[in-house]
């Protein structure tokens, strides 16, 4: 077990080592954040004394050894464009970004597992047919169309729910919520569901592909046999034994929802990590964009970490190994 | 013109005098951008700047047409011609309650010079400011300057004894070495409006300055700011009327704005002139396929270039008729402006050619276009159109369009001037016409830090020589007459290819009336929000 452990951190520390070094070479190339800070009239003079108090002029290999070192130390320096340490931003940012994660996750369960249950049970129903000609879209339209056909029928159409923004948060010390007020709840409303689409129609094809599959098994067959009701078979033996991969999906999902939340964060304005950093880009502001790229990364690995744990503590053939 | 101002104010006064007294009236607007800072020297940005004048004000205020009015100095006059007298108002009240003295004023003007601040060039302006009482002082210029009070529009007044109890002295550097300044963040200004709420890039949240010294025709109470990059999002958020303003707004959405109920798109001349500029400098071209020479050094080949362009087919197919074709670098807003002188160059692809022959490149030759994608309205769509028309002539242009970031890097001073041919757009930050002859127009000169941003480095002595007379001449007339004779000598030496003004762009409910100023400036003193 300790062993086990051990390696699987060993390696979590390559990774993490080399998205850092993949994010900050890829920085040399978007250009240079001088521009970005300072206006028109700067002269030339200036704009040199400023690259040189920023450390860009030192060599790369200096600069990316800094940002290790510092990053370590959970310090990612100051964001170039608004004069605050980049951790104090992304902290403020990420409760949009986990709140809006999270109920996206909860909404692709709570409605992709019951319909996932559904169109296996009833393969040739109406129903079913059309739910997976629909699911169909939901995978290939992008997040993007999503969002601004959800914006355009009922924000501006119906008018019924907000376009962009978290409306009103309220602030926990260092945590701010949008659960709490009617205009959070309903700004999360149009996000949530542009987020989670993709999940859902992911997590009912998993669901039913697996349900399919257990429904042939023996012990399915026996059971009915048996003579117990459906419903028991179904969702007492049947679906449980669907689980296991799906559990195992949705948590590595849950790090996608919060990393492609760039999107839908962009499309409706919602104040989050992933606003951040698509702005971040656009202004060059390297300390953002490298802070943010090691965060997502610490995430997959955090719950890739997880499920491995999981995965041995749930499945005694990965111990049996060991003795 | 001073009089019907007066009068104005008197019935805009009265008006508000005699009305019951107002209900809260939200204002609610978003900009592509974000605001970045509250610190009004920080960043020398129009967006910022605009934002804050709200805020904070200068001795001298543009008025909603780009005007100089008066503002905390109530009267001035120059006393000999490099020293100015200043008469500031009396019974100014920052945010806080603190007086507004002339050592706010020393205060402020020595800030803008110090390490961080963005507004050494119009800090540089005064030389020295003597204190002669509270409410008198006398400005020293190191030359004589005759649009002094233009450079003073933008260096807003801070209250010294608020940033010296906030330790926020200097101004919010760009590097890390200036810790957590209180300026930063938070704001104590003198304005119309002052700061309750600041989420840099999420939300600014402004309320009436219910003390502000001056009658205003905004009856708003409360403003709400919010930066919404997405341009699909931000129209979609003005039609669903969660906002009052939204800018900018795509050229190609003002259909749907028009056909849409309850908003309009209001669209009026920037003061920003899009123009072509080729590098006239290097005995060879970077990106060329003529070798030991450059073609643009000869006249033939820049004359060819201007009259290949149709500038009317650019406004009808790119901006949706909404530009204004341009034969200067300067818009009609700006002080010095030459109507004579704005007829562009005329579209004769056929003359081109001929020119084309005559300079010896009768089938054409090749060269690489520099040209942002996301810094002026459809930049790479103009780029595009250009490169076509000069196919047409036989002049093969290969296209290199960035982003803004990546673009100025490498054609600024910082990246060495790296381009052949390029797209740049300018409005001068003084509304004069001095600061384009001298950033634009003049030889570059480390040095003398003069045209640093004439990337093509036209160059011609005569025009410099003359560009420093303007810079202390104090007589207008002589002053422009001097303006006049160097867009003269420039336009036909065919120095520059003006392009056009581009469309300011703004949707806008019916429920507020507000004022767009030509810098794209929105001053919250001219919103009105409708009964």
């Amino acid at each position: 077990m300790v062993s086990f452990l051990f390696k699987r951190l060993l390696q979590s520390i390559i990774v993490m080592f080399t998205v850092a070094l993949i994010a900050f070479s890829m920085f040399r190339f978007v250009g240079d954040p001088i521009n970005n800070m300072v206006g028109q009239d700067t002269t030339q003079q200036e704009r040199d004394d400023l690259r040189e108090r920023l450390g860009l002029n030192d060599p790369v290999p200096v600069q990316f050894g800094k940002f290790i070192v510092n990053a370590a130390q959970g310090d990612f320096g100051r964001s170039y464009k608004y004069q605050v340490p980049v951790s104090d931003l992304i902290f403020a940012r990420m409760p949009a970004t986990l709140e809006l994660a999270f109920v996206s996750a909860i909404l692709a369960l709570v409605i992709g597992i019951p319909l996932g249950v559904y169109t296996a049970l009833k393969r040739s129903g109406i129903a079913s047919k059309f739910i997976m000609t629909m699911s169909l879209v939901g995978v290939s339209l992008p997040p993007f169309l999503i969002g601004i056909l959800l914006i355009l029928f009922f924000g501006v159409i119906l008018r019924w729910l907000p376009t962009f923004g978290r409306g009103e948060v309220i602030e926990f010390t260092s945590w701010s919520t949008g659960f709490l007020t009617a205009s959070g709840l309903k700004s999360l409303i149009l996000p949530s569901i542009t987020l989670a689409l993709f999940q859902m129609t992911l997590i009912m094809r998993l669901v039913r592909a697996e349900m399919l599959e257990v429904l042939r098994t023996d012990f399915v067959k026996f059971a009915r046999a048996r003579g117990l009701p459906d419903r028991l078979v179904n969702f007492k033996h049947a679906l449980k034994n669907t689980l296991v991969p799906v559990i195992t999906i949705t948590g590595l999902q849950l790090g996608s929802l919060i990393a492609f939340a760039i999107i839908t964060e962009s499309v409706f304005q919602w104040p989050g990590m992933g606003l951040l950093f698509i702005q971040a880009i656009a202004d060059v502001d390297i300390p953002i964009m490298a802070a943010y790229l090691v965060m997502i990364a610490f995430f997959f690995v955090l719950i890739n970490m997880i499920v491995d744990i999981l995965y041995y503590a749930v499945d005694p053939r990965l111990r049996a190994d060991d003795e | 013109m001073k009089l019907r101002h007066g009068l104005m104010a008197a019935a805009a006064a009265a008006a508000i005098m005699a009305a019951p007294v107002a209900k809260a009236e939200t204002f609610k607007y978003a900009f592509q951008g974000n605001l970045s800072s509250l610190d009004p020297q920080s960043l020398n940005e129009t967006f910022l700047l605009g934002s804050l004048g709200n805020i904070y004000e200068g001795l001298v205020l543009y008025d909603d047409n780009l005007g100089v009015i008066p503002g905390l100095a109530e009267s001035w006059e120059t006393i000999e011609p490099t020293k100015w007298k200043f008469n500031l108002r009396k019974g100014v009240k920052f945010h806080n309650g603190n007086d507004f003295t002339a050592q706010d004023v020393v205060f402020t003007w020595k800030r803008a010079l110090t390490e961080g601040s963005d507004q050494k060039v119009r800090g540089s302006k005064i030389k020295n400011i003597e204190v002669i009482d509270d409410h008198t002082i006398i400005i020293e210029t190191p030359a004589p300057n005759p649009i002094l009070t233009a450079d003073l529009i933008y260096i807003y007044i801070m209250d010294k004894e608020w940033a010296e109890a906030n330790n926020a002295t200097e101004a919010t550097s760009a590097s890390a070495d200036n810790t957590n300044n209180y300026a930063n963040l938070n704001a104590n200004g003198t304005g119309p409006f002052k700061i309750v709420d600041h989420k840099a890039d999420i939300k600014t949240t402004y309320e009436r300055n219910s003390g502000y010294w001056k009658k205003i025709d905004s009856n708003v109470t409360k403003v709400e700011f919010t930066p919404i990059k997405e341009a699909a999002t931000r129209v979609a958020a003005l039609i669903s009327g969660e906002l009052d303003l939204v800018y900018p707004v795509p050229v190609q959405d003002w259909k749907r704005l028009d056909e849409a109920k309850g908003v309009k798109a209001l669209a009026g001349p920037e003061a920003r002139t899009i123009f072509l500029g080729m590098d006239q400098g290097r005995d060879e071209l970077l990106y060329s396929n003529i070798k030991g020479k450059n073609p643009f050094k000869d006249i033939k080949v820049r004359q060819a270039f201007a009259h290949a362009i149709n500038l009317d087919a650019i406004k009808k197919k790119v901006m949706r008729g909404a530009s204004i074709p341009s034969g200067l670098m300067i818009a009609p807003q700006i002080n010095g402006h030459v109507p004579d002188l704005n007829t562009p160059y005329a579209y004769d692809p056929k003359k081109s050619k001929a020119l084309l022959a005559e300079a010896g490149y009768p089938d054409g030759f090749e060269v690489t276009m520099d040209c942002p994608n996301n810094r002026y309205v459809n930049d790479e769509k103009i780029c595009q159109a250009v490169v076509s028309m000069l196919a047409k002539v036989g002049v093969k242009v290969d296209l290199l369009a960035q982003p803004k970031s990546k673009y100025f890097g490498k054609v600024l001073a910082t990246g060495g001037f790296d381009t052949s041919f390029y797209l740049l757009g300018w409005t001068p930050g003084t509304m004069d016409a001095e600061n384009v002859l001298s950033s634009l127009l003049s030889c570059q000169n480390k040095e003398t830090k003069v045209g640093l941003f004439n990337l093509g480095n036209y160059c011609n002595p005569k025009v410099d020589e003359l560009t420093k007379k303007v810079g202390s001449e104090t007589d207008q007339a002589k002053r422009n007459a001097m303006i006049k004779e160097i867009f003269q000598t420039v336009k036909d030496a065919y120095g520059y290819l003006p392009l056009h003004q581009q469309p300011l762009s703004w949707g806008v409910s019916d429920r507020v009336t507000v004022s767009q100023r030509a810098d794209n400036g929105l001053d919250f003193r001219y919103v009105v929000v409708n009964k």
